[in-house]
Parts: structure tokens; C-alpha cells; sequence
């Protein structure tokens, strides 16, 4: 029997809460800042993890991969800690400054590597990049279809995927043929916190870390030179205002905000 | 590619670690060192001094982009009707046409949609390549890819642009993937170089705290989503009043009908508003509220301002709204006119989804709370006795004092 392969795509970011800006130099702050796995990744690896426990356990199979820097291993490892079942980490000198084509190019390597693969799991985005462009992207380099913002997954076969995807408005329900790549949003589970069987797998685990010749990718495809787009700036928003607080007793205070909604003839 | 430190001028004064976002500098023996984690973003070698960083070996070819001219807006439909930030693409793509000196486009792709999204004409536009067919009633991917592509690849506009909704921030990637260009997500800045002649385009990354500004390196078109609402729409009108002449009707063959995705059903008919990036006032509830039964006071006062009800990760977390109200990071970007935070602290994920908005109040119990330093107008005060105020005095009408 062939087991369904679930590959779920993660990221290593900043923990950003704590990224703060220094008033007086305008720069970053990154004292003590710790890389976490993207919090809108543990969706996608929980439910990779359910849709193994919901059908036949032995029949799925769930890889987490990652691009990026050697430390990025720690998340690989705590995705095995939440139940997947092997990892796999690309990093190589040649992957920095991908663009989020270059990323999609070099995961799609990676996926390629791996083999077999039925569908593909993303978070909806990174809390770094915020792009969201990743998994759209993969899918078409990998030329299958790809389903953004899902909130439920209800049916799983060897073939097909029937689920929902939220939009601004409105639920929508597809069925696709796989393989297939999907976006997750936070709707869609709650993630578990590892278990002490989980943890002990983690810490065992070997990953493989394939570089731009395991994944037989070209310097060209990969990094800033496979990047359609390059940052030539980076800056930090200048403060718009400053904030005015209203003073005074309670009734005061509602007198003057609605008297700044009606200046702002919503009333 | 290569990135080097000169360390005879190397002061080794940190600035370059300072301003590098990936932990990739370390002072080492008082010089500036560069670690594995460098993207090669080259905000170190803006910020250094002393020119000691260099950055070489992008391969940057020169190739010939005289076959792509113009502008291209997208104009997405929601039913017959084309989505406001189509027209706040096209009022933007006015602009940047009139710099490069070229002609503004936009492509309408949906069912009933012609009268709609000849308004574009008011905005400035010279053309409308318009695809309207049945097929195209309902949002599906790659039937709508297809038809992107073809008229892309057919009219070779220099920059495309589209509005940073779910299914454009969905769809649009896809459409670059096809067409092997570049692309950025949910811009909140568009301006030309005009020497270069080229899109520069500004985005929020890092939860909004850093802006980088990017540009599409050696293919075009150069395509960017754009955040709705950011943009403002401006009517300017044409000389010619014969929009008709102005349309190229795209035409459709029923083997581009084919699809992999299996619509089963559109869920439209929910109980509750969930459509909050739609809406000039957004009234959120947080943490503070405290229960689900307290946001009926926020839907009350969103009714008498014309808006909708959002709330914070806590609150949707908590289970006393559900997840498609969420604005920030995990949930929606909005960017109302007004944002009214009721009980929010204002965590950075928070902030991320709503600090565009044009006007944002804030009324909170704990003085301290970040909330209010992106907020325009501020209320300490318990939000349990500011708000049933408020409402009885839009409701009344009369003076509190």
C-alpha cells in the first residue's frame, strides 16, 4: 500500500513581538529576540498531524521542510515533537535572499527530493515576510492546483481533497484532485502542545540537511539570483501623529468623541 | 554573489548590526563580521559610514523591456460589482501612467459586471479589456488565471497591479508563477523612479514595523497586490465621453472553461457581518470586553456609524466572536476610515492588521496600553461605561453637558 505523503512547509522568525524599534537611533532592537517557528505554521502542521490520526494512521505520512539557516533545525524539530514523522532542512549559502519565487523554486526542489508527495501544507503566511505568496507560488511551479485560506477539511482520499476556504465574505467549498497545496488559517484547529513521547522522537531525529546539490538545483534558480524581486530599501514607518487623549469626566470625554465622529460625518 | 566587509575601515561601531533585521553581524576583534543568516538585503551598507560593506556579484543583465508598455489595473469583481479597490488601482495607475508617459488599461474578468467597471473610465482610465461571461460568476482559480495570463502576455503592460484581497493574494501569485515574473505582496506604497523608469514598490514586513521598498529585478511586468483602501480614489474624467470605443471585449473559448477546482457551494447566507475589510468603520472589541454577550454593544454602535464589528485575537480566542471578525496578522488587514479599539491592548500582531486606518480611537482602561500609541484619539476609561454613553448620545442626540 502507498502511504498519502503530507509535506507541511514551515518558517523559522523572529519572535516579533519583541522586535522593537530604538527611538533614538530609528533602528531595531534585537536584544534578546528568539527565533520561533512562524506561529501560522503550527495550523498547517496540526492538521497534517489530524488528517494522519483521522484516516488510517499508517496510511499517512507527514514530512516538515524548511529553507533556510542551519539553526532552522530546532523547528523541524519541534514540528516531529507535534507528530510529524520525518523533516527535512534545505540551507545552503546559495538560498539566501530568495525572493518568495526563489523560496517556492527551491522547496519545490526539496518536495521533488522527497518524492511522492499528495498534498502540500502552508500557514496562510509568515509573520515576518507577510507575503502569503509562497504557497501559490509553489504550486504552480510544481504544477498542481492550489487552495488558499482554508477552514476545514472534510473529506481525504488517496485522490482527492474536499474542503473550505474563507474569503473576505464568504465560505467557499471546493473539491480538488491531488496532489495539491492548501493554505491554512487559524480557523481550522487548535494546535496541541508536544508530548513527552513527541519530544523524546524530536530529540532523536535525524534530519538531513540538502544543500543545492542534493536538491540538483541550479545557483540560478535559487537565493537572490532566482529572485524576481529585490529590497533595495528597508526602512522604518515614520509616526504619523501624535495621539491626542481626551481628558476630563466621562461624560466629557463622550461628548468630545462624538463630536470627532460627527467632524467625521459618521454621525 | 558575495558580501564583504573592508576591515581596514571597519570601525566596528555596530551600526550595520544595528540595522541588520537578520542577526547577521557580529562584532568580531572590534570589526563587523557577516554571519550565514545574511540575505543580502543591504541595509548594513546603506547605513555604514565608511563604505566598508560591499555587496558584489548580483548578476544584474541589461535585457531589452521595449515590448512592455503601460499600466494594467485588475479589476476584481465581488458579483456584478467591481471591488472599490479596482477603482483605487486604476485613480493610483493615473499617476504612474502619466510619469512614464503611457497608457493606462484595466482588465474587469466576471459575470454582469460591464456597467460596473466602465466607472473605471471616471478614474482616468484610457482602456477597458473586459471578460464577462457566466463562467467567470464565481471565483475560480485557474479559470480566472488563464484569462489574466492570456491578456498579460497578449497587451505586455510594463506594471500590473491588484488589489491584496484574499482571493487577489491568492490568484495574482499564481498569474506571476504562470507568467515567470516577480511579484510583491499587499503594497502599501507605488511611486516610479523616474530616472529608471521603473515601479518601486513599499510594503509592510516585520507586523508593519519596518518598510522595505522592492523593486522587480529582470522581467516584467513588474506586478504588485496592493492593501485596499490605502489608495485613494480620485475621479478624473476624460476628454472623450466615448467610453464604449474605449472597451476590448477578451474573448473566452469554452476549452479555458476547464477547470481543476470543483466549486461545491458558496456559503454567503451567514448569520452575522463577516465582510469587515469592506467597511469605513470598524468598531473592535479585545480582551477587555470580557464576553461574548458585550459585543452586541459594539454591533450596536457599529450600526449607528454604518459599520462592522472586529475583534482581537484574544477575544476570538476566548470564543466570544468568530475567527472571520479577527483582525491582524492571523486574521484580516483592515483599513477602515475610522477604527474604533474597545478593550484592546494593542499586541504588535494586532497593530499589524489596522494601523493604515485613516482615524483610529482607542478607548482602554490601562493608560499604558500600546494600543494608544498608534491611536489618533485616546480615552482612559472603562469601556463598559464609555461606550453605552456614546450610544445613547448618537442616539439622542443631545448634549451630555
Amino acid at each position: 500500500m502507498i502511504k498519502v505523503k503530507i509535506i507541511v512547509c514551515i518558517k523559522q522568525v523572529p519572535g516579533s513581538t519583541e522586535i522593537k524599534i530604538d527611538p533614538e537611533t530609528n533602528t531595531l532592537k534585537r536584544e534578546g529576540i528568539e527565533n520561533i517557528m512562524n506561529p501560522l505554521d503550527s495550523y498547517a502542521i496540526e492538521e497534517a498531524v489530524r488528517l494522519k490520526e483521522r484516516f488510517n494512521d499508517k496510511d499517512i505520512e507527514v514530512t516538515a521542510i524548511t529553507m533556510g539557516p542551519p539553526q532552522s533545525e530546532e523547528i523541524l524539530r519541534e514540528a516531529v515533537s507535534l507528530g510529524a514523522d520525518s523533516a527535512v532542512l534545505l540551507s545552503d549559502r546559495a538560498f539566501a535572499g530568495a525572493d518568495t519565487w526563489a523560496t517556492a523554486s527551491t522547496l519545490a526542489r526539496g518536495i521533488k527530493k522527497i518524492g511522492d508527495c499528495r498534498l502540500i501544507i502552508l500557514g496562510k503566511q509568515t509573520i515576518d515576510g507577510d507575503t502569503g505568496q509562497v504557497g501559490p507560488e509553489l504550486a504552480q511551479k510544481m504544477k498542481i492546483p492550489f487552495l488558499g485560506y482554508v477552514s476545514g477539511i472534510e473529506k481525504l482520499d488517496k485522490n482527492k481533497i474536499k474542503l473550505k476556504r474563507l474569503m473576505e465574505d464568504r465560505y467557499e467549498n471546493f473539491e480538488i484532485s491531488l496532489p495539491a497545496a492548501i493554505s491554512v488559517i487559524k480557523d481550522i484547529n487548535v494546535p496541541r502542545v508536544p508530548s513527552l513521547k513527541g519530544k523524546v522522537k524530536a530529540k532523536n531525529a535525524v534530519i538531513p540537511v540538502w544543500g543545492k546539490k542534493e536538491i540538483e538545483a541550479d545557483e540560478k534558480e535559487v537565493g537572490l539570483s532566482g529572485s524576481y524581486t529585490k529590497v533595495v530599501k528597508i526602512f522604518t514607518p515614520r509616526i504619523r501623529h501624535e495621539t491626542k487623549m481626551i481628558e476630563g469626566a466621562i461624560e466629557e470625554k463622550v461628548e468630545e468623541l462624538n463630536k470627532i465622529l460627527k467632524q467625521l460625518n459618521v454621525v | 554573489m558575495e558580501i564583504k566587509v573592508d576591515k581596514k575601515t571597519c570601525t566596528g561601531c555596530g551600526l550595520c548590526k544595528k540595522a541588520c533585521l537578520y542577526d547577521a553581524i557580529d562584532i568580531i576583534d572590534g570589526k563587523a563580521a557577516i554571519n550565514e543568516n545574511c540575505v543580502f538585503c543591504g541595509a548594513c551598507v546603506d547605513v555604514c559610514r565608511f563604505n566598508s560593506i560591499e555587496i558584489s556579484g548580483i548578476d544584474e543583465e541589461e535585457k531589452d523591456f521595449s515590448g512592455y508598455s503601460g499600466v494594467c489595473v485588475y479589476l476584481e469583481a465581488n458579483g456584478k460589482t467591481v471591488s472599490d479597490v479596482g477603482f483605487e488601482l486604476v485613480s493610483k495607475g493615473r499617476e504612474l501612467a502619466g510619469k512614464l508617459g503611457v497608457k493606462l488599461t484595466a482588465l474587469a474578468v466576471g459575470s454582469g459586471i460591464k456597467e460596473s467597471a466602465m466607472e473605471a473610465f471616471d478614474y482616468g482610465l484610457d482602456k477597458l479589456y473586459l471578460a464577462d461571461s457566466p463562467v467567470f460568476s464565481n471565483n475560480i482559480d485557474d479559470i480566472f488565471s488563464r484569462i489574466l495570463v492570456k491578456t498579460i502576455a497578449k497587451y505586455k503592460p510594463e506594471i500590473f497591479l491588484a488589489g491584496a484581497t484574499w482571493f487577489g493574494r491568492t490568484l495574482i501569485p499564481k498569474v506571476a508563477a504562470i507568467l515567470r515574473t516577480g511579484l510583491t505582496a499587499d503594497c502599501t506604497g507605488l511611486e516610479i523612479d523616474e530616472e529608471k523608469k521603473i515601479l518601486l514598490q513599499t510594503r509592510p514586513t516585520f507586523g508593519g514595523n519596518i518598510l522595505a521598498t522592492i523593486i522587480t529585478r529582470n522581467v516584467r511586468p513588474q506586478m504588485a497586490t496592493v492593501r485596499p483602501h490605502v489608495m485613494e480614489k480620485k475621479k478624473n474624467k476624460g476628454s472623450s465621453k466615448n467610453y464604449e470605443d474605449r472597451i476590448e471585449h477578451i474573448k473566452v473559448e469554452r476549452s479555458e472553461f476547464k477547470t481543476e477546482y470543483n466549486l461545491i457551494g458558496v456559503d454567503r447566507e451567514l448569520n452575522e457581518n463577516i465582510n469587515i475589510t469592506d467597511y469605513d468603520v470598524v468598531v473592535s472589541g479585545g480582551r477587555g470586553l470580557g464576553g461574548s454577550e458585550k459585543f452586541s454593544m459594539l454591533e450596536e454602535l457599529a450600526g449607528l456609524l454604518g459599520g462592522v464589528v472586529g475583534a482581537s485575537r484574544a477575544a476570538v480566542d476566548s470564543g466570544w466572536i468568530s475567527y472571520p471578525h479577527q483582525v491582524g496578522q492571523t486574521g484580516k488587514t483592515v483599513n477602515p476610515k475610522i477604527y474604533i479599539a474597545c478593550g484592546i491592548s494593542g499586541a504588535i500582531q494586532h497593530l499589524a492588521g489596522m494601523q493604515t486606518s485613516d482615524i483610529i480611537i482607542a478607548v482602554n482602561k490601562d493608560p499604558d496600553a500600546s494600543i494608544f500609541e498608534v491611536a489618533n484619539y485616546g480615552v482612559v476609561g472603562d469601556l463598559f461605561e464609555v461606550v453605552p454613553m456614546l450610544i445613547k448620545r448618537i442616539k439622542s442626540g443631545k448634549p451630555l453637558i
